[in-house]
């Protein structure tokens, strides 16, 4: 089970990474678990200095851009 | 949310090629050739603009030469294809040189520095960084939990917005670039003088105290390592800024083609001209609400110029519409105690009227 949460606080770019990060898990057929983190102090205990960013269980791996499905396929393997 | 929504357009955001998939397979001396080939096509097209415009309008539209709809149509087929094509290279440009500057890297620049020395550092470093309104607050708990004083922090949050690609771009195209110079020096002295203030004040108590007990955020984002990345960032900006603002920029021109054409000269001189002394307040005023428009406004300005205004108060408007935002304000009160966010806009509007009036006391 893969837990994916995507932090911003609702701009249109992580709209965008949520809908990648859904259609990447779906493609690769895995079990998760897609949360979107938009309040910001909880952004911010991820340490993070640019949104929108790509979390995977726990570990942020992207950072300020919305990367393509098949880029956040590799994350998520 | 509908705040971060208007800002989409200016979203640019920071380069990360930790993880980024492979470029291009095809050998990087071919990415060369392309770039040399575009950038001569470009260079072509662009000087030969307003022949093309002129044989348009006249030739095949078969237009009147001395009618007020030929005046704005020509002023929109000439206009349009030109800014958007400047808007092409600049973000290109701009896209390649943001690629050396992330904000991580920018961080790294200013912690340390002797508070005078950062705020002039910040203010030119806010021009080239990666910024956007949706990530102005990580940033600026990035940049304060790393221990960058509040006044440098400031510095950089007043030039990042103001001083963008697109305003110059929007200017230089369409004022020329004395105007675009001018907005930069006057944008700069702004963002690195209200910061100062700012640091003066010793405004840290109305910081939201939760931004201290963060931690320290970690260096997630590694810089682009070769020019194949740089490249492709570029492009990526293009894509991203281009695709966001052309209708804004199509929509500015219309409107001001609009006004080129039909208001009649000097009709704005009563109420925008330089004998005028409330106009430049008022300008400020009006500009601090229409935020969004940015990318549509210097059109309309542009025309406005052309109908009598004064060179002071049009700048201090566009100033305002683009450095002073009720959304950034809104969302920085997620961080900021309100009195600090008045400071902020106050120190900032004083400057921007400053230099309206003196704009309009020497041009």
């Amino acid at each position: 089970m893969k837990k994916i949460q995507i932090l911003g606080t609702g701009c249109q770019k992580c709209k965008k990474l949520a809908e990648n990060a859904d259609a990447a898990a779906k493609q690769l057929g895995i079990e998760y678990t897609l949360e979107k983190v938009t309040d910001i102090k909880e952004i911010m205990k991820f340490a993070v200095m640019t949104t929108p960013a790509l979390v995977v269980d726990g570990n942020v791996k992207v950072t300020g851009k919305v990367p393509t499905v098949e880029e956040i396929q590799n994350f998520i393997k | 949310m509908t705040i971060t929504e208007n800002n989409k357009y200016r979203c640019q955001t920071a380069p990360n090629y930790n993880t980024a998939a492979p470029l291009s397979k095809k050998h990087p001396l071919k990415w060369l050739v392309y770039l040399i080939l575009i950038l001569a096509a470009w260079g072509l097209l662009y000087t030969n603009l307003s022949v093309i415009a002129n044989w348009l309008t006249y030739s095949i539209l078969n237009m009147n030469h001395t009618s007020r709809l030929s005046a704005a149509v020509k002023f929109f087929i000439f206009e349009v294809p030109k800014v958007l094509m400047l808007l092409v290279l600049v973000v290109f440009g701009i896209g390649i040189i943001r690629s050396f500057f992330t904000p991580e890297r920018t961080r790294k620049i200013l912690s340390g520095k002797s508070e005078s020395v950062g705020n002039v550092l910040a203010a030119l470093l806010g021009t080239v960084t990666p910024f956007c309104s949706c990530s102005a607050i990580p940033l600026f708990v990035g940049f304060v939990t790393a221990g960058i004083p509040l006044g440098v922090t400031f510095s950089f949050l007043v030039s990042a917005p103001m001083i963008n690609e697109i305003a110059l771009v929007l200017l230089f195209g369409l004022f020329g670039w004395k105007i675009a110079a001018i907005y930069m020096s006057t944008g700069l002295l702004i963002a690195i003088i209200s910061g100062w203030v700012i640091g003066r004040l010793h405004m840290e108590k109305h910081i939201e105290p939760w931004v201290f007990s963060s931690q320290m955020s970690q260096n997630t984002s590694a810089d682009p390592t070769n020019w194949n990345q740089r490249i492709r960032y570029g492009f990526d900006a293009v894509r991203d800024i281009v695709g966001k603002v052309w209708l804004y920029v199509v929509l500015g021109i219309g409107v001001g083609a609009g006004i080129h054409g039909y208001v009649p000269q000097d009709f704005l001189a009563s109420f925008m001209g330089k004998g005028i002394w409330w106009s430049v307040p008022v300008a400020v005023l009006l500009g601090v609400p229409m935020y969004s428009n940015a990318a549509g406004i210097i059109p309309i300005v542009q025309a406005l110029l052309g109908k009598g205004a004064a060179l002071g108060t049009v700048l201090a408007f566009m100033m305002s519409v683009i450095g002073l935002s009720l959304p950034e304000a809104i969302i920085l009160r997620k961080v900021l105690k309100l009195k600090l966010i008045f400071t902020f806009f106050g120190i900032v509007a004083v400057g921007i009227i400053i230099i309206g009036y003196l704009f309009n006391a020497i041009m």
